[in-house]
Formats: C-alpha cells, sequence, structure tokens
C-alpha cells in the first residue's frame, strides 16, 4: 500500500438548509489514480469541492486528512499550497487580470517552485505547446472570452505548473470535442508522468478513462459511497448504469 | 519594469509614507486666512500683474461673494469654511529650472514622489509645484526648440509674446461666473502651468506638473492652460497629493484645454489628495474638427470631490474618450463624472468608468451627454462600473441625457457588482489568500484604465489600490 495522501473518514457535509454527503470515506494513496462516478446530482462536485475547501459547504462530522496533516478546517488557500489542486467544470472569469500574470503570481506563492523569470518564462511557452495552445492565450485575461474546451486547457496548465500532490479532476471532460478531449487527457498524462501526482477523476462519462491507469473506482449515489472496486468496475457500469446501485441503504438516514 | 519602478513598489507596499509626511513651513509667506481684496490685491501684487488679471481676480471675488454655496448638491462642503482656508502659501524660493537649486525639503519632498527620476528617464519637461508656488519648471531642449512652450502662467504673463495669448484664452473656456469655485479659483489664483503647441509638432514624451500642497489649512488654486494648435499632438500628466492634516485643506484649481482642428491631447491624472481635502476642481476642453480629445483619470484622495471633466465637441468629426476610475474608502465621498457637449456633426464621444467603494466609502456618478442640433450623426456611449466591496458602502449613478437631433445615437449602461464568491474561491484554491485575491480581482476592474496610463503611473496607481485594500479584510 502506497503512503496514503488523502484520507477522508466518515464525513458529512452539506449547505446550510441542506445535507448532501453521507458518511464518506475514500482513501487515496501518493501517485494512485482514482475514480468517481455516479449519476447527475449524486453529489461527487460537492465532494470535490469539500476537500478543496469551498467556504459554501459545511462539515457537520467527520475529517479531511491530507499528507499527514487534519486539514478539515483549513482554508482553500492553505489546501492549496499544501498539494491539493482542483480543476472546476466550469472555470471562473477574472476579468482585467492577464493570464500570464496570474500564472506567475501562484507560481511564485510556492517556495518549492521558485524559478527566475526567464525560466518561467519557457517553462510556460513549452507547456502551452504541449497542450496546443496558442500563445497570445498568455496575454489575454483570466478565462475571460475563452471556449469550454479552451479554459479546461487553461486549467491543465495551472496543473502542470503547480505540480500538485493531488488534483482532483471534477467533470473535467463534460463538454468537451474529442480534440479538446484528446487535448486534456495528454494533460493529465503528462501531470502523471512529470509530477507523478495522485489523481480523483470525478465523471459520469468514461471516455477520458480509457487513456487513464486506473487503480481505484468508487461509485457515489445518492450522497454515499455506495460501491469501491478495481478499474474492471468501469466496465461494469459501461454495460449495466448505475442502476444497479440505486437501491435504497438499509443504515443510514436517505433523504 | 525600471529600477524607480522596483523601488516604488517596494515603498507603497510597506507603509504610506510615499505621500504621507511634512516639511514644517516654518520662514513661508503665509497670507491672512480668508477672502479680502486686499489679499487678492497682495497676491496680484506680488506676481506683478498686467492690470487686466488684477481687475478679473477682484471682478471674480464679487461673484463669488454674491454666489449661494450649494446647498443641494452632492456631498455636504460645510466642513470647508473659508474663513479658515489660506489662500496663498509660498515657499521662500524662486522658481528653479536646476532641482539643485531648489531648497532641500522641498527637493526632497519631489524626489520621494519620484518626479527627477521620471523626468530623466520618460518625460519631456516638468513643472512641480509647492503649495501656492511652481518650485521646478523645466523641458527638454529639443522640444524648445520646436518651439513648445510649457511655463507658468505668470511666466507667460511677463512675456510680450505670450502675454496676449494667454490674454485671449485665460478664463474663456471656464469662465468665473461658471460656479461659485471658479469665481473663487479666478480670484485667488497662483501656479499650474501654460503649454503652447505649435501648429502639426508632435511632443513624443509626456509633459508632466505635479502638485503637492504641504501646508495645512491652506488652498491650492493652480491654473492650467493648454492650446495644441492644429495637427499637434500633446500627451500631459497630472499629478497631486498631500499630506494628511486634521484641519480642511482646499483644491479649487481649473484646466483650461484647446485642442484645435486635427490635433490631439490625451490628459492623464493621477490623484491622491489626503483625506480632509475638498477636492473642487473643474476641467475642461474645446475640440476642433477631426481633433481628439483623451481623459485618463485616477482619483484616489480627498474627503469630498466635485469633479467632472467637460468635453465640448466642438468641430465636425471630432471625438473624445474618458476612462476613469475613482477609489472610495472611510470618509470619503466623491461625486464624479463626466460631460460631454456634442455640437459638431459626425462627432463621437467613448465615456468608460469605474468606481470602487469599500469602508462605507461613497461614490457618486453623473453623467452629462448634451447632443447639440448640428450635431448630425453624433455617437456617444457611456459605460459605468461600480464594484461595491462591503454592505456598508454606496455606489449611485446618475446619468442625464439631452439630446437635439435626431439622427444622434446615445446609449448608457450601469452594473454594480460584487467580488463573487466563486472568484474569490477559484484563486484561493489556486494558493492566493483572501485578500489577494480580492485585491487581484480589484485590480482586474480597474486595470482597462491603468493600461492605459504610462507604466510608472500604472505602477503607482495598483499600488494605491494595494494600499487600499491593505485591511479590507475582516
Amino acid at each position: 500500500m502506497q503512503h496514503q495522501l488523502l484520507r477522508v473518514q466518515g464525513l458529512c457535509a452539506g449547505t446550510e438548509d441542506k445535507p448532501i454527503l453521507h458518511n464518506i470515506d475514500l482513501t487515496v494513496g501518493a501517485g494512485e489514480t482514482h475514480v468517481l462516478m455516479g449519476p447527475n446530482g449524486a453529489g461527487k462536485s460537492t465532494l470535490g469541492h469539500v476537500i478543496m475547501g469551498d467556504p459554501a459547504y459545511m462539515v457537520s462530522t467527520g475529517s479531511i486528512e491530507f499528507d499527514g496533516t487534519d486539514v478539515t478546517d483549513e482554508a482553500a488557500d492553505k489546501r492549496s499550497l499544501a498539494g491539493i489542486f482542483l480543476s472546476y467544470q466550469a472555470p471562473v472569469e477574472v476579468p482585467g487580470v492577464p493570464l500570464y500574470s496570474y500564472l506567475r503570481t501562484i507560481t511564485q506563492k510556492r517556495p518549492e517552485l521558485k524559478m527566475t523569470a526567464r525560466k518561467f518564462r519557457a517553462r510556460v511557452g513549452e507547456m502551452a505547446e504541449q497542450l496546443d495552445m496558442d500563445s497570445s492565450f498568455l496575454t489575454r485575461e483570466l478565462n475571460v472570452g475563452f471556449s469550454g474546451g479552451e479554459k479546461k486547457k487553461i486549467e491543465m496548465l495551472q496543473l502542470l505548473l503547480l505540480k500538485p500532490k493531488l488534483a482532483i479532476m471534477d467533470e473535467t471532460d463534460s463538454g468537451l470535442d474529442v480534440d479538446a478531449l484528446s487535448v486534456v487527457s495528454r494533460g493529465i498524462e503528462a501531470y502523471r508522468a512529470e509530477c507523478d501526482g495522485a489523481l480523483l477523476v470525478i465523471t459520469h462519462n468514461t471516455r477520458i478513462l480509457e487513456r487513464l491507469t486506473v487503480d481505484r473506482t468508487h461509485v457515489m449515489v445518492q450522497g454515499r459511497l455506495v460501491a469501491e472496486g478495481p478499474a474492471s468496475l468501469i466496465d461494469d457500469i459501461d454495460a449495466h448504469g448505475f442502476e444497479q446501485f440505486e437501491h435504497p441503504q438499509a443504515n443510514g438516514s436517505g433523504e | 519594469m525600471s529600477e524607480r519602478t522596483k523601488k516604488r513598489t517596494q515603498v507603497a507596499d510597506v507603509d504610506r509614507s510615499l505621500y504621507d509626511f511634512t516639511y514644517s513651513e516654518e520662514g513661508y509667506e503665509r497670507y491672512d486666512d480668508g477672502l479680502t481684496p486686499d489679499i487678492v490685491r497682495a497676491i496680484s501684487e506680488k506676481k506683478d500683474e498686467p492690470e487686466w488679471m488684477l481687475n478679473m481676480r477682484l471682478a471674480a471675488l464679487d461673484t463669488y461673494h454674491a454666489k449661494e454655496m450649494a446647498s443641494n448638491w452632492g456631498p455636504s462642503i460645510a466642513g470647508l469654511d473659508m474663513d479658515h482656508i489660506s489662500t496663498y502659501v509660498s515657499p521662500r524660493t524662486k522658481q528653479a529650472k536646476s532641482w539643485d537649486d531648489v531648497p532641500d525639503d522641498i527637493k526632497n519632498t519631489f524626489e520621494r514622489l519620484g518626479i527627477p527620476e521620471a523626468e530623466r528617464e520618460s518625460l519631456a519637461g516638468v513643472g512641480a509645484q509647492y503649495d501656492s508656488e511652481i518650485v521646478y519648471h523645466n523641458m527638454r531642449e529639443e522640444v524648445a526648440k520646436e518651439g513648445v512652450v510649457y511655463t507658468t502662467i505668470e511666466d507667460a504673463l511677463h512675456d510680450p509674446q505670450w502675454e496676449p495669448i494667454v490674454h485671449e484664452y485665460f478664463g474663456t473656456l471656464i469662465p468665473p461666473a461658471d460656479h461659485k469655485f471658479a469665481a473663487l479659483h479666478y480670484a485667488v489664483w497662483s501656479g499650474g502651468s501654460f503649454v503652447y503647441v505649435p501648429a502639426g509638432v508632435t511632443v513624443d514624451y509626456p509633459l508632466q506638473s505635479y502638485f503637492r500642497l504641504n501646508a495645512e489649512g491652506a488652498g491650492q488654486f493652480e491654473h492650467t492652460l493648454i492650446i495644441v494648435e492644429e495637427g499637434a499632438n500633446l500627451h500631459f500628466i497630472e499629478g497631486c497629493s498631500a499630506p494628511k492634516y486634521y484641519e480642511a485643506n482646499l483644491h479649487a484649481g481649473a484646466v483650461e484645454l484647446f485642442v484645435k482642428d486635427g490635433a490631439r491631447l490625451r490628459y492623464s491624472t493621477i490623484e491622491n489628495w489626503s483625506k480632509n481635502m475638498y477636492n473642487l476642481n473643474t476641467k475642461r476642453a474645446r475640440v476642433g474638427a477631426d481633433a481628439k480629445m483623451e481623459w485618463v483619470s485616477g482619483s484616489f484622495g480627498s474627503h469630498v470631490s466635485y469633479l467632472y471633466p467637460t468635453t465640448i465637441l466642438q468641430g465636425d468629426r471630432s471625438s473624445c474618450e474618458f476612462s476613469g476610475i475613482t477609489f472610495a474608502g472611510a470618509t470619503q465621498d466623491l461625486d464624479t463624472g463626466c460631460k460631454v457637449i456634442l455640437n459638431g456633426a459626425n462627432t463621437t464621444a467613448t465615456v468608460d468608468t469605474k468606481s470602487i467603494s469599500k469602508d462605507g466609502g461613497c461614490n457618486t456618478f453623473r453623467s452629462s451627454v448634451v447632443v447639440g442640433r448640428r450635431a448630425a450623426n453624433a455617437r456617444c456611449s457611456v459605460s459605468c462600473q461600480s464594484l461595491m466591496l462591503d454592505d456598508i458602502s454606496r455606489s449611485d449613478t446618475i446619468p442625464a441625457m439631452d439630446v437635439r437631433n435626431a439622427t444622434a445615437s446615445v446609449g448608457h449602461e450601469a452594473t454594480i457588482g460584487r467580488i463573487s464568491d466563486d472568484t474569490v474561491l477559484y484563486l484561493m484554491s489556486r494558493g492566493c489568500s483572501e485578500a489577494e485575491a480580492r485585491t487581484m480581482v480589484v485590480g482586474g476592474f480597474a486595470n482597462p484604465v491603468s493600461k492605459e496610463l504610462p507604466l510608472e503611473y500604472a505602477v503607482e496607481m495598483n499600488n494605491l489600490i494595494k494600499l487600499e485594500m491593505e485591511g479590507a479584510i475582516g
């Protein structure tokens, strides 16, 4: 068993007026690739956001441990600097902030990524090429006016730049055409190859997984993890869908 | 980035001392507080002015006393007691052409503000005013050779070549009877700049005048008169700051800009008056056929501002662009805006303003667009974006339009927003602290204006935003 990077134990969380996640136990080892699947509305994205530290959700019980430290009460920036990365389903547009200087700012927040301005420029150029990104993107404003596929490329660029220990891909594949999907897959492969980082891929679509070696698959239904298994579970879901898991649980308080 | 901008960044990042320092005014010539014909005569006599100017001052003083204090306009100026404002304070020094001849404390002031360095690196000429008088004025020789004149109004009045020109233009665009504080300005004006750019001449680097009010309980009343002749091209930068005092200070300047046919003038301002300042300033431009007027304005300081730069698009096909940002924090009530009068046919105007309010600061944006009968196919668009950083601040937009030509098209758009939680989370999840995330969003909001400024000033503006945002969290 690899060193346990992420350990979520007995986690219950939700918004102020609505519980969403129930008694979640999830462990991801360093360098492992995990897939979290489930039908729409199951709470997969919520789990990703709660692990990142989105203050829109409150943890009522349970804990999140990352790299040996309890981060349950830490703010998102502390978790990011500790090595957690969340790639958003819909990356936010930030008008007036040039992408390039933004990338420089978030890199400079991390002492382990210290590099000269010249080296930084070379590194960003390299990655842009790797991701088939037009270099003119870099002078544009952060995510403003980019297509969905372009925004996902900008997310991949940040992933490769920041080299997190754990990358949570929240529906990164949704709404992408075949070309964009292939670029995203290449980004993820490069992340696996260059950083040996762990992955938690949230998706309800199995196509993005074709090019990944998956260690574990988790299935979420109605805010609970209802099944866990090896990569072959994905084929099973592909063939039979999620219905086999959609039975009310005997224990616990359903909604 | 030049060495200088780096240094500035460091200074401004750590404390406010960049602007907030004072020197003793011991030994200065300071006239009695209040407003009397004797004070006006004394100012005029000291400047050894032509008689028409003294008469204009005395008439303006009568107008000032005759006009009521505005009581139903914008934020209150009740805290401004003219009986306790000295209208003339002069350091005991002559105007110098070399910084070495400027007294040390005054020279230090401008050095801390980065003026002599900017002059060496990126300006064609500099004027520096300290309290009521210009203490330094110089322009590059090659610019002077092209016939460009950059001097004080006082000096121009003593030059037989330029006295008739000043007489012809001075006070014609902003008449003394315009409003009470215009009348006050003409009664006690002192310092400022006279710029003349001959036809067809392009001044490659900007000219800059910097106005520093050091004295407590005093007023600054500089007059800027710029004439850009046909087909000529100029960028003029105006900077202002003052240290913080408990007593009210007053700034009532006047800026008259004449942009002749086919000429182009860009007028940039970075204003950071201290928060005890009443900034009741008047700026106006008249633009000839095919000419272009551009305003770039960043307003951060003052307790109360009334500031509405006005552009009169007189000639056919003339145009103007106005980009402005105001930042109102605690104890600030800034009533700003922009007026455009489109008189010529096929004239176009674009007004793009932004305001940021925090810690109970108030921003009011007023726009006034007047399209004359003759202005066929005139086009004007006004956009006003406001960003509110908390629930105790205030932002209002008051547009006015008077369109008298059926072929004209006038648009107005106003938005008021907040920094969204999603944006803050996005930036935090990439490692920025909450304060950094918010500062980044505010800097991005201001970016369309700051990118119009020369680099050094854009850096200064970003530093001012950082300063204002410090402690904005929690």
